[in-house]
Parts: structure tokens; C-alpha cells; sequence
């Protein structure tokens, strides 16, 4: 029963980082009606523009508030700013092109990142700063709940909250929906949608960078294709809540953490990427919106 | 002008393949340079980089200067075929040092094989990469080995009764470690409590450890790569595991500390070799190398320069450079003393020395223990 609920903790902690990341890519096709397969590498480069600021100011051995706070700041402007370059090189000059071109450019974008960080960073793992002390919050017999673990769910919930109001009571938020809507309808009514979709890549882009300095406090090593695997996990939590879904995307990836950590528990780490991905097609097959999403006809 | 430029870019690289001097013998040598256990390779590169550098200060082989031609294997098995195929044909080289990864020698060997190109791996230690054939040779102890001298430490020395395994099921390397020492260490008298797996690349391993916490062995045997081990080694401890973790030579990097912290203290692997013997070829080397790239040479490089200086040793004597005459010299091998040991080849090819324990204390390695064959 201990190691029950230790597998809840593991895979709710779990899930909350997939949640961070699924937010990102929720959102980006909430407004482009794309997916932005780069997001994942994005996340890659906040790691790294963290562990080099800390090196650089030479806090990467003093673990407190205050070099989590720097390192979420630089972590959150340079994902910012990459995804801002992205979607300003990549994305906009496809605007108009067919759904598959823009698919294919952000693999490209992806790919780009990822090789070009072997080239930059060096391929081997590097050691993420010390950010933050770990400690016990409490514990029943064995069974130990984590500062790290509660810091992370609570983030990725905030984040959820943040992103709900911002999409639902704000003018910006509004903004927004209605370029999701029709983008070209939207600037007959004063909308700028080039705008509205860069201050998405920075909201976007932005819980990436959280999401960077979160895993590397918990999992200290980071390379550059450390994005590949989790970028797809998220992805798949994200099309599991319902893409485009902001609480969608928090809801499937705690599904995904948490039926991740069973199989491992009780079968076998053999089927963790295989349930998945497994995940995936049947939830296309069953329920192409997400659990969370709504079925809409596509408008011709 | 676009055409003809892309025609340019396409030819140029096959015109500079033929451009090999005469007064030259190339040696090929693939390894991962990038790639997820790229510091394997970067260290073995070093120490045969060292190894070549000092054989051409001292007048090269027969004369000639050796010149060595190293492509990067991205860590992935298909890439160490091409590599391998490349360097043959392309870059005509007489002998190829093989990388470290076992995986990747089982991919590249049966090429060198076909085309008769002796193969020299430093450090792949899985027993069937020799099996490619007859021109195939590591100059390492294999992986039975490895797996009996935990076994044997965990029992003699550490005294451990209950004992469970994580291995990681996509690497050959690992799945060999782990078979024997769970079939040593039962035939001793030990009981394997649990063995469970993990995949190269995962950075969560809580529900293994949470699962192998609920059988409270006295001990956890870890044959991965340092990459893994060193995140396994903190979850562990963040769980509340005590129990001492063991491990083989895929520990054997700095990196395993930094990324480990404290958690990895005190724990144990087997090794080639240890930067705290006082044999003099091993601190003249540890001097050379430091002196050349600044770093204590970790055992992958004292593995790329005794290869590197087995091959060269045969090539000296062998009666001219063909494959079949590098060959058979490679195989009369026996009591070469290199930095890792005394190297004798066995009829399989294998090397048969000794390995040592190994006890990380932070960016040291404390010397435990040594266990011959």
C-alpha cells in the first residue's frame, strides 16, 4: 500500500513536469492551429541558457530563492526570445501556406535546434546548476512527499490558472480567441493577429523556460536532445486532454505520468515510451478531440 | 551556377578521399564523439591520439608516420557501419580502433571482417563482438568477467545477501553484466530479490526504485552508464536507499560525480585500471596525458592508447602492412604490458587480465581491491 501511494506521488510529480510542456504546444495550436514541434527543443535551450548564466555569475553551487529566480528569468526571456525568432523566421513567412509546409518547417526548426545545440553545447550531458535545496514535506512511514515534487505540481497548476485567465478575461485574451477564430475577420476588427501570435510564442515559450529550470532542479543532467522524449510524452498528453485545451493539457499530462509510472511499477520500463505513444492512436482513433476537447467541423 | 556549385559540393568530398600520401599509413578509428555516452569516446580518442603522437615522435611504424583518420559515430549503431565502411573503402585504412560501446562494435566488426581489415577494440566488452571473426581483437576484459568480479566482491567483501538488479534492457552491454553476475551471485549463495529494467535516456526512475525499495535488499547492482547511474544514484537516496549500489566500468567518467553529487559517494564499480596504482607505466602515462589535454585520464583512455599501441606493436612486426599479416601478429599478442595490465590475447581474441574495485569518493576513485580471472 506504501509503494501505491509512493507510485501516486512519483507519477503526479511526473506528470506535472509533462503539464508544463503540454501547455506550451496547446497553446501554440490553440491560435495557429499547428503543431509547434520545436517547442520541446526551445525548452533544451532555457536548460542550457540557465546552466550558462549560473556558471557565468557563478551561482551554479549556491542553491536558494534568489538564484531560482535569476535562473527563471533567464531561463523564461531567452526561451522568449528563440521562440519569438522562430515563429518570426519559420513561422510567419508560411502564413498562408498549406497546414503540411508549416508541419514540416517545425520538424526542420526542431531538428535545427537539436543538432545545432550538439554543435554549440557539446552532445555530453552537462550538470544542471544547484537551484534549490530538496527536502522531505512529510512523510508517512516510507512513503515521503518531496518539496521538489509539490514546487513542480503547484507551478504547472498556477501556470493552468494564469493561462485560463489570461485567455478568458483579458482584452488580450479575447484578442487572442478571436484570432483563433478567424484570424482574418479579427484585423477587420483592429486585431493585429502577427501580434497576437508572437505574445503567444512569449506566453508559450515562456512555460517552457519554468519548465527547463523545474526539470533540471529535479533531473541534473541536461544535453541537447533532451527535449526529444519528453517534448513527445507532453505532446501526447496534450492530443489526450484535447489539443487547443488549456486544462486539457494539464489533465492529460497527469494521466500520462501517472499510467506511465504504473506500467513501469507493475509490468515492465520496457512499455513506458510504447504505452504512449499507445495512448495516442487509440485516443485518435476513439476520441480525435481529447478528452477534454470539442468536436468541430473543420470550415471550408 | 546553383547546379554547378551542388556538383562541386557532391565531388569534392570523394577527390580528397584519393589525395592519400604515399609515405603515410592510415589507421581509421571511429567513436562517438557526440551522442549520449560521448565522453567514452572523446577519452578513448585522447588516449589513442596520445598513443599515435608518440610512436610518430619516436619514427612511426617501418619508417612511416602514421596518420589516423577518426569519424564520429553520434552514439547510434548505424552510424558505426557507415563509419567503419567508409574508412575501408574510402579512406584505405590498414587496421581500424573500434569504439568503446559493445553495440556499436557488434555493428561495425563484421564489416571490417568481410573487407579482412584487422579490428582493434579498446573497451567493447560484450562477448560477442569477437565472434565476428577472426580478424576482430579487443584488447579489454569481457563483460562475464566484469559481472563475475562484482558478484564475487559483493559476496566476499561486502558480504551482501540480498541483492537486486537494474539494468538497462537496450543496451547488450548492461544485459550481460547483469546476467552474470545474477547467475555468480545465486551460485554463491545469494538471493536476487528483483530484477527490473530501465532504458537508456529515461531520466525518472522512481518507480523502479520505489519497487526495489519495498524488497529492502542489502545492495543494488547497476551495470549502466554513467548518465543514468548518476540521476539512479540520487533518486535512490531521495527515497531513503542505503543500500551501496555497484556497477561496472560504463561508471567510469567524471561526469558520474557531477552529476551524482553526494548520493554516489561510496559506491563501487570494476574497472580496467586505477589512477592510484604506482606502476610506473601507469603514472608516466597519467603524467604524458595530463601534460597533452590537461585531465587525469579516465580508464576509456588508457584503453584507446594500449590499443592503439597493441596494434602499432604488431604492425611493427608483421612482414608488410596487409590485412592477413597484421593479423596474425595481432593474435601472437601476449604479456604486452600496457597501462591497464598485462595483455595477453586468448584463442577467442578477448584479452585475459585482471580488474579492479573501485570506490567513488566524490572526483576521486579509491582504490579497493584487484580480482584476477
Amino acid at each position: 500500500m506504501h509503494d501505491f501511494i509512493q507510485h501516486i506521488i512519483n507519477g503526479i510529480s511526473l506528470g506535472s513536469i509533462y503539464a508544463l510542456i503540454a501547455l506550451g504546444y496547446t497553446m501554440v495550436y490553440g491560435i495557429l492551429k499547428m503543431i509547434n514541434f520545436a517547442h520541446s527543443d526551445v525548452y533544451m535551450v532555457g536548460a542550457f541558457a540557465a546552466y550558462f548564466a549560473a556558471r557565468l555569475l557563478n551561482i551554479e553551487n549556491n542553491p536558494g530563492i534568489l538564484t531560482l529566480v535569476i535562473l527563471l528569468i533567464v531561463s523564461m526571456v531567452s526561451c522568449s526570445l528563440l521562440g519569438l525568432a522562430i515563429e518570426r523566421l519559420a513561422y510567419r513567412p508560411l502564413r498562408g501556406a498549406p497546414k503540411l509546409n508549416i508541419l514540416i518547417t517545425a520538424i526542420g526548426v526542431s531538428l535545427f535546434l537539436q543538432f545545432g545545440g550538439q554543435l554549440v553545447f557539446g552532445a555530453d550531458p552537462k550538470v544542471f546548476p544547484d537551484v534549490m535545496k530538496d527536502f522531505v514535506l512529510f512523510n508517512i512511514g516510507p512513503v515521503e512527499l518531496k518539496s521538489f515534487d509539490v514546487t513542480v505540481l503547484v507551478v504547472s497548476i498556477i501556470a493552468m490558472f494564469g493561462l485560463q485567465f489570461l485567455i478568458y478575461n483579458t482584452k488580450l485574451g479575447r484578442a487572442m480567441r478571436a484570432v483563433s477564430a478567424n484570424a482574418s475577420v479579427a484585423s477587420l476588427l483592429g486585431v493585429n493577429p502577427d501580434r497576437i501570435i508572437a505574445f503567444t510564442f512569449i506566453v508559450g515559450s515562456s512555460l517552457a523556460g519554468i519548465g527547463s529550470v523545474l526539470v533540471g532542479m529535479k533531473y541534473p543532467k541536461i544535453e541537447p536532445l533532451m527535449g526529444m522524449m519528453i517534448g513527445l510524452k507532453a505532446f501526447v498528453a496534450a492530443v489526450l486532454g484535447g489539443i487547443g485545451n488549456v486544462r486539457g493539457a494539464v489533465l492529460g499530462a497527469l494521466i500520462m505520468g501517472l499510467s506511465e509510472e504504473m506500467v513501469v511499477a507493475y509490468l515492465s520500463s520496457t512499455y513506458r515510451d510504447a504505452l504512449a505513444f499507445g495512448i495516442l492512436i487509440v485516443i485518435l482513433i476513439f476520441k480525435p478531440a481529447g478528452l477534454l476537447g470539442k468536436y468541430t467541423v473543420e470550415k471550408v | 551556377m546553383k547546379r554547378l556549385l551542388l556538383a562541386l559540393v557532391l565531388v569534392l568530398p570523394l577527390v580528397s578521399g584519393c589525395t592519400k600520401k604515399q609515405n603515410e599509413i592510415v589507421i581509421g578509428e571511429y567513436d562517438s564523439l557526440t551522442g549520449s555516452d560521448a565522453t567514452f569516446g572523446l577519452s578513448s580518442n585522447k588516449g589513442v591520439r596520445l598513443a599515435l603522437d608518440e610512436i610518430n615522435a619516436a619514427g612511426g611504424v617501418k619508417g612511416k608516420k602514421i596518420s589516423l583518420v577518426t569519424l564520429d559515430d553520434q552514439g547510434k549503431n548505424e552510424e558505426a557501419a557507415a563509419a567503419t565502411t567508409r574508412l575501408i573503402t574510402q579512406n584505405k585504412v590498414v587496421a581500424i580502433i573500434g569504439g568503446v560501446a559493445s553495440g556499436r562494435s557488434k555493428a561495425a566488426a563484421p564489416i571490417a571482417q568481410t573487407h579482412k581489415v584487422p579490428f582493434v577494440s579498446p573497451a567493447s566488452t560484450n562477448p560477442d563482438v569477437t565472434k565476428a571473426g577472426d580478424y576482430v581483437f579487443r584488447i579489454c576484459f569481457i563483460d562475464p568477467f566484469q559481472g563475475f568480479v562484482m558478484a564475487k566482491f559483493a559476496n566476499e567483501t561486502l558480504k551482501l545477501k540480498k541483492v537486486a538488479i537494474l539494468r538497462d534492457v537496450k543496451n547488450d552491454y548492461s544485459v550481460g553484466l547483469a546476467d552474470v553476475f545474477r547467475d555468480e551471485f545465486k551460485k554463491r549463495g545469494g538471493e536476487i530479490v528483483t530484477d527490473i529494467s530501465y532504458q537508456a535516456g529515461d531520466i525518472d526512475f522512481k518507480a523502479q526504485l520505489t519497487e526495489i525499495r519495498s524488497k529492502n535488499p542489502d545492495g543494488i547492482y547497476i551495470p549502466g552508464y554513467y548518465t543514468e547511474v548518476g540521476l539512479i544514484a540520487q533518486q535512490a537516496r531521495q527515497l531513503g536507499i542505503k543500500a551501496p549500489l555497484m556497477g561496472g566500468d560504463g561508471w567510469d567518467s567524471d561526469k558520474l560525480s557531477e552529476i551524482g553529487k553526494d548520493a554516489i559517494n561510496g559506491n563501487y564499480y570494476s574497472n580496467h585500471y586505477t589512477t592510484e596504482s604506482s606502476d610506473p607505466s601507469v603514472t608516466e602515462f597519467i603524467k604524458k596525458f595530463k601534460a597533452k589535454y590537461n585531465e587525469t585520464p579516465d580508464a576509456l583512455a588508457a584503453l584507446g592508447y594500449d590499443a592503439a599501441k597493441i596494434l602499432v606493436a604488431a604492425m611493427e612486426r608483421a612482414a608488410d602492412l596487409s590485412g592477413p599479416a597484421i593479423r596474425d601478429e595481432l593474435a601472437k599478442t601476449k604479456d604486452f604490458v600496457g597501462v591497464t595490465g598485462k595483455v595477453s590475447l586468448n584463442e577467442n581474441r578477448d584479452a585475459v587480465k585482471s580488474a579492479v574495485v573501485i570506490q567513488v569518493e566524490g572526483k576521486n576513485r579509491k582504490y579497493v581491491s584487484t580480482v584476477t580471472p
